[in-house]
């Protein structure tokens, strides 16, 4: 017999909030801003947000990178192009409250309430190597639960083989889709497999704290073994699904960016080189790893021509 | 024109605006404030991306210089060409030695290499390739040795440098991103009026 138990953290249906009342929060929110009330001021000062309790699991042996250049120094596109855009603009981001709808080939489809999963989760507390693919890196103390566990509790059909994640498109929120340099919303995506891999984390904080607006609050993806546009950010819909999903910088340029992504110092990007890579903080670059220093990683590849599937 | 000297300075002034803020900036990092963000988190991205659009910007510049005079009627613009020029011409060069030396390690084969194997990289070259016997003849000597005709024709070589230019910077940015195309579409515009037939002062000069 089945026996479908619900995670504490997933919204009952009858608490659902139907889309029209949701959308109206603007209003309400509209009048809060007007009273002065903005439930986002402090959301992109690091030092402001609520601490998480963690227990370390991970730790990469190499020091952090400064929590001013982590939340400082970000690629979000929907907040503006240059590096400070969102730590400048993403304010207008409210994090809370947040649902993420998880759902497609799954037994138990769920609604998941981030405030009462950052309440309730069995937080760790890993410090990963970060890779962009543009050719820097940062050493991240990321808070979050390993992914797995959330494929575990909606329980996926056989039919599930992919994952596929999107970011929220509000114009409201985000004052960088007006710009077209991406087909909004942002999509990624990643095999079961590699969703399920151990390292995979869904992470809601940096630092000890809740995630800042320009680090995608509140709930994102990190994929330490693959670059750093593969961990989608403030996460709104998780879908299984049998066949490979489209992916937002391989739809944009697909000669440049693969469904995989892995960290390869042997497979260069066609405008540049993968081999090394700048340390934030460090003058000269160093070498990249296989995998970003993952080798862990490298049975979900055997058998495959990283160069044909980059 | 007592006007002249004051103009020149002020364009100068405007020129190395970025290059003080740069060196002032890892004059910052490097002696007294190693936590200084003034550079970005990553100042050798930033610094090479910063010279790169001076160089660019002080190109457009000097390109806008015949057009101004053509709009305006005033000559007085021309004394700024060459200024913007060398401007243009250090700023690339400074482009390509931070490049040189902060990704290649002073290499001369990567560079080659890098120039095949990459189409931005080919434009970048091309750009400064042909910004360098301007640069190289833009004393008025160098209008004399190579009689007016000649150096006018060798000139044009700052189209060439304009295009490359903006193609260089076109191939650079990741997605669709509208700035590189604001240069171009500018340099399009400078170079169109080009085309328009010298009415006004075929007029005046008869």
């Amino acid at each position: 017999m089945h026996v479908r138990r619900t995670p504490s953290w997933a919204l009952p249906e009858r608490e659902v909030t139907p889309e029209a009342l949701y959308l109206n929060r603007r209003a309400v929110l509209a009048a809060m801003a007007a009273v002065g009330a903005s439930p986002a001021a402090a959301s992109t000062d690091p030092e402001k947000l609520a601490r998480i309790a963690t227990r370390r699991t991970h730790d990469a042996g190499e020091p952090p990178t400064p929590l001013a250049d982590v939340a400082g120094y970000n690629n979000f596109y929907e907040f503006g192009l240059d590096k400070g855009d969102p730590a400048r603009n993403a304010g207008t981001l409210r994090p809370s409250p947040w649902t993420v709808r998880v759902g497609g080939l799954v037994k138990s489809p769920l609604t998941l309430d981030v405030d009462r999963y950052i309440a309730r989760a069995p937080w760790e507390e890993r410090i990963y190597r970060f890779r962009c693919v543009e050719g820097w890196s940062m050493v991240i103390p990321w808070v979050g639960v390993p992914f797995a566990s959330l494929v575990r509790a909606v329980e996926p059909l056989g039919s599930a083989k992919y994952v596929a994640f999107r970011t929220l498109a509000d114009r409201e929120q985000m004052p960088g889709l007006r710009l077209p340099v991406l087909d909004w919303p942002y999509r990624e995506g990643l095999r079961l497999d590699e969703a399920m891999h151990e390292l995979t984390l869904l992470a809601v904080g940096v630092y000890g704290r809740r995630l800042p607006n320009q680090n995608g609050a509140p709930i994102r993806l990190v994929v330490p073994w693959k670059y750093g546009f593969k961990s989608v950010k403030s996460i709104v819909a998780i879908d299984f699904v049998e066949t490979q999903p489209e992916t937002s910088w391989n739809m944009a340029t697909p000669r440049e960016y693969g469904f995989y992504a892995n960290v390869n110092p042997n497979v260069d990007h066609p405008r540049w080189s993968q081999a090394r890579e700048r340390r934030i903080g460090e003058f000269r670059r160093r070498e990249t790893l296989l995998f970003n220093g993952y080798p862990e990683v490298a049975g979900l590849y055997a058998g495959m021509d990283l160069k044909r599937f980059f | 024109m007592p006007q002249i000297p004051l103009l020149r300075a002020a364009a100068h002034g405007v020129m190395a605006m970025p290059l003080v803020l740069l060196l002032w900036g890892w004059a910052e990092l490097l002696a007294w404030n190693p936590g200084s963000r003034m550079l970005t988190a990553e100042p050798v991205a930033y610094t090479h991306n910063a010279l790169g659009l001076a160089a660019l910007r002080a190109l457009l510049a000097s390109l806008s210089c015949t057009p101004l005079r053509r709009l305006t009627g005033w000559g007085g613009v021309m004394a700024l060409r060459r200024l913007f020029g060398l401007w243009a011409f250090a700023y690339g060069a400074m482009h390509l030695l931070f490049f040189l030396f902060a990704e290649l390690d002073w290499s001369l084969p990567a560079l080659a290499a890098e120039t095949a194997k990459r189409p931005f990289i080919l434009a970048g070259m091309v750009a400064f390739l042909a910004m360098a016997p301007l640069a190289a003849t833009s004393t008025a000597a160098a209008i004399r040795w190579l009689g007016a005709r000649r150096w006018q024709a060798l000139h044009r070589l700052a189209y060439v440098a304009g295009v490359a230019a903006c193609v260089h910077f076109l191939l650079r940015v990741k997605g669709f991103q509208w700035e590189p195309w604001l240069y171009l579409g500018g340099l399009a515009l400078l170079l169109l009026v080009r085309l328009v037939p010298r009415g006004r002062r075929a007029l005046r000069t008869s």
